[in-house]
């Protein structure tokens, strides 16, 4: 159990810069994931924090100690990788067993044919047994410790990948997109594997992934990555509900939230897509972009009308998609109901709650808009 | 109508190029099996036939043995091949791994300069090689014959290109686990690429065991004669070569090689075509 603290942390790679000033407080215990679309540098901040790569400039450092200079296996993390990246040679009893007898035994104990015969070595041997059946116990992988990597599927693989990764009882454990190559059925399952192992161990977990389901799911904290740099930390319904940045806002969330134009009128009235808002900012007047998130437009009344394009029907709820009048912003809204979906080609009216509203300036900053407190109970009747 | 004669002809004609090209290449065995076979008359007589009247394979095998130390030459052969493999391995198997999967400044020379050296013909540098060996005051000994080859670039490209395709992942995995750099090669990257290597040792083996050029340059001394040269020892200009017992002897020499080869097979066909990697 440890709490890693990154400082100013940069990395580049011949002249680009991958990392651009990473500060991240990683508390004990805690699951945090890292998101982010592909080539944010979120893998590459696990490999400094792991030691791996080293910081181009910057700090890390672990329970307070300062890790620049230490070995990846001296500082005590365990790594779960996407590939498993599981010794082919090696029996998984074999593979569990690598970290325990790296640490454990003497070079000279570690040698193939005169190791054996030293008895110190029998000795270790046996605890590292205990310790393996131990492990593949919990992870209810006792029967499949005498196969090769090659004979295991994807799914026993990620245990026995986890199974070497607990054995050596780490501080913290890092995982770089484990779940990526399972497929679609079996990533959902491991995914209430891993929180549950999380809350078993409580130890600190950094979790990487471009998923944003993933993240949302199993952390306790997500730290949404962009470019290089950190753009928002915080708790799943934090980062949903209250995006910093339009990209954080487009990047959580499926189907994606919806972006109209928009517009800060000389008044401090905002308007969606010509239609006035009750709701008023206090930032300079000119263009701006409004987020509503699928579940919270509403179909059926409204001040706004637009087409029906295309639906989505998932059995359980469906997704509208829609094409605004006088307009070509798309929009896709949620329903519950998949018996009341519009017929395709059909005119619908939507509007939604001003609190659904988040405006972004056109750098894609969050606005900070005030709900006109008078008109606030009648908005929310129309609906 | 045309088609269906086109398609046994195709498989003929291949057939038939394909025949003829084993011929040319099996007929010399067959002729060194069928003269080790034949009494010296035999040899000699201007009738060509393959298969001997009087079969004499035994006792040309027996005059081989006894006119020259074969058992001696194969020993020797065994030592010098096994020592320059795993003196290659040795070398090479590491050197290919920090090629393949560490970056350093002027990696990428280093490698163009692996590949420049499988350009250079080992006759090229023999004399320099033969001055430095006489410096050392190493002539005539096992260490002429298994120093100059001990690195070998071809190795090191050969192990070089299958260490890329071993995924970073393993070897940073390895990295958390405690490895060492140098375990890394041994523990990880060796038992990984043992289809490479063992295609890169019997190349290494075939060659040096075959090797006439260098050890008759830098050997004086019967007792450490490698086994073509033991071959050669049958050929006498003055008293008249006797072919019987040099064919038989040369059959003595391959017959490690061929065993070898056979057992080996499967393997080393999967290193050639780098096929089961993952």
């Amino acid at each position: 159990m440890a709490k890693i603290e990154l400082s100013a942390v940069r990395k580049s790679f011949d002249g680009t810069e991958i990392l651009k000033g990473v500060d991240l407080r990683i508390e004990d215990g805690e699951f945090i994931s890292l998101v982010g679309p592909s080539g944010c540098g979120k893998s590459t901040l696990l490999r400094v924090i792991a030691g791996l790569e080293p910081q181009s400039a910057g700090e890390v450092r672990i329970d307070g100690v300062a890790a620049d200079g230490i070995r990846p296996s001296a500082r005590n993390l365990a790594m779960v990788f996407q590939s498993y990246a599981l010794y082919p040679h090696l029996s998984a009893f074999d593979n569990i067993a690598v970290p325990l007898r790296m640490r454990r035994l003497s070079a000279i104990e570690r040698l193939p044919l005169v190791g054996a015969l030293l008895p110190s070595r029998r000795r270790k041997e046996r605890g590292i047994r205990e310790d393996v059946a131990g492990v593949a116990e919990q992870l209810e992988i006792a029967h499949l410790l005498g196969r090769k990597p090659a004979q295991l599927s994807g799914g026993q693989r990620q245990r026995i990948a986890v199974g070497r990764a607990i054995v050596r009882q780490p501080v913290a454990f890092l995982f770089d997109e484990p779940l990526s190559n399972l497929d679609a059925k079996l990533r959902v399952h491991m995914r209430a594997e891993l929180a549950q192992l999380h809350r078993r161990l409580n130890t600190t977990f950094v979790y990487v992934t471009h998923d944003q389901a993933e993240a949302m799911t199993m952390s306790s904290r997500i730290a949404v990555m962009i470019g290089g740099e950190l753009v928002q930390v915080g708790t799943p319904a934090d980062i949903y509900d209250n995006p910093r940045d339009i990209r954080v806002a487009e990047f959580v969330g499926s189907p994606k939230i919806n972006i109209l134009p928009g517009r800060i009128r000389d008044d401090g009235r905002i308007e969606a897509l010509g239609f006035a808002l009750r709701l008023t900012s206090a930032t300079a007047p000119g263009p701006c972009r409004i987020g509503v998130r699928p579940e919270r437009i509403e179909l059926g009344s409204g001040p706004f009308s637009g087409h029906v394009v295309h639906a989505e029907n998932m059995g359980s709820e469906a997704f509208v998609h829609l094409g605004v009048n006088g307009s070509d912003a798309r929009l896709v809204a949620r329903i519950d109901d998949p018996r009341r979906l519009p017929p395709i080609a059909t005119q619908v009216s939507f509007g939604f709650a001003t609190d659904a509203v988040r405006a972004f300036d056109p750098e894609g900053k969050r606005i900070e808009v005030e709900i006109e407190h008078a008109e606030r109970v009648r908005e929310r009747a129309i609906v | 109508m045309k088609n269906l004669r086109a398609i046994p002809l195709w498989p003929a004609v291949r057939h038939l190029l394909l025949i003829t090209g084993a011929v040319v290449l099996l007929a010399p065995f067959i002729w060194m099996v069928s003269t080790a076979s034949k009494p010296p008359e035999e040899v000699f007589s201007s009738e060509l036939h393959l298969i001997p009247h009087h079969f004499a394979l035994w006792d040309n095998l027996k005059v081989a043995f006894a006119k020259a130390n074969l058992w001696r030459f194969l020993l020797n052969g065994v030592i010098v091949t096994v020592s320059i493999f795993v003196l290659q391995v040795l070398i090479a198997l590491p050197a290919a791994y920090a090629l393949a999967k560490l970056r350093f400044l002027g990696r990428d020379t280093l490698f163009a300069l692996v590949l420049f050296g499988i350009l250079i013909p080992p006759q090229a540098t023999a004399i320099p090689v033969f001055l430095l060996l006489h410096k050392l005051g190493l002539l005539d000994s096992y260490a002429a014959l298994v120093l100059p080859f001990t690195i070998s670039v071809f190795g090191i490209f050969l192990m070089r290109q299958f260490f890329k395709s071993v995924p970073d992942d393993l070897v940073d995995a390895a990295r958390m686990d405690g490895i060492s750099e140098f375990g890394i090669v041994w523990r990880v990257m060796l038992p990984a690429a043992i289809p490479a290597v063992t295609a890169f040792g019997i190349f290494s083996v075939v060659a040096h065991w075959n090797d006439y050029f260098w050890p008759l340059i830098v050997l004086n001394s019967e007792q450490l004669r490698t086994p073509p040269l033991a071959v050669a020892h049958f050929r006498n200009n003055e008293a008249g070569t006797n072919y019987g017992p040099l064919m038989a002897a040369a059959m003595v020499i391959i017959a490690p090689l061929l065993i070898a080869f056979l057992l080996a097979q499967r393997r080393f066909i999967e290193g050639i075509t780098l096929t089961g990697i993952k």
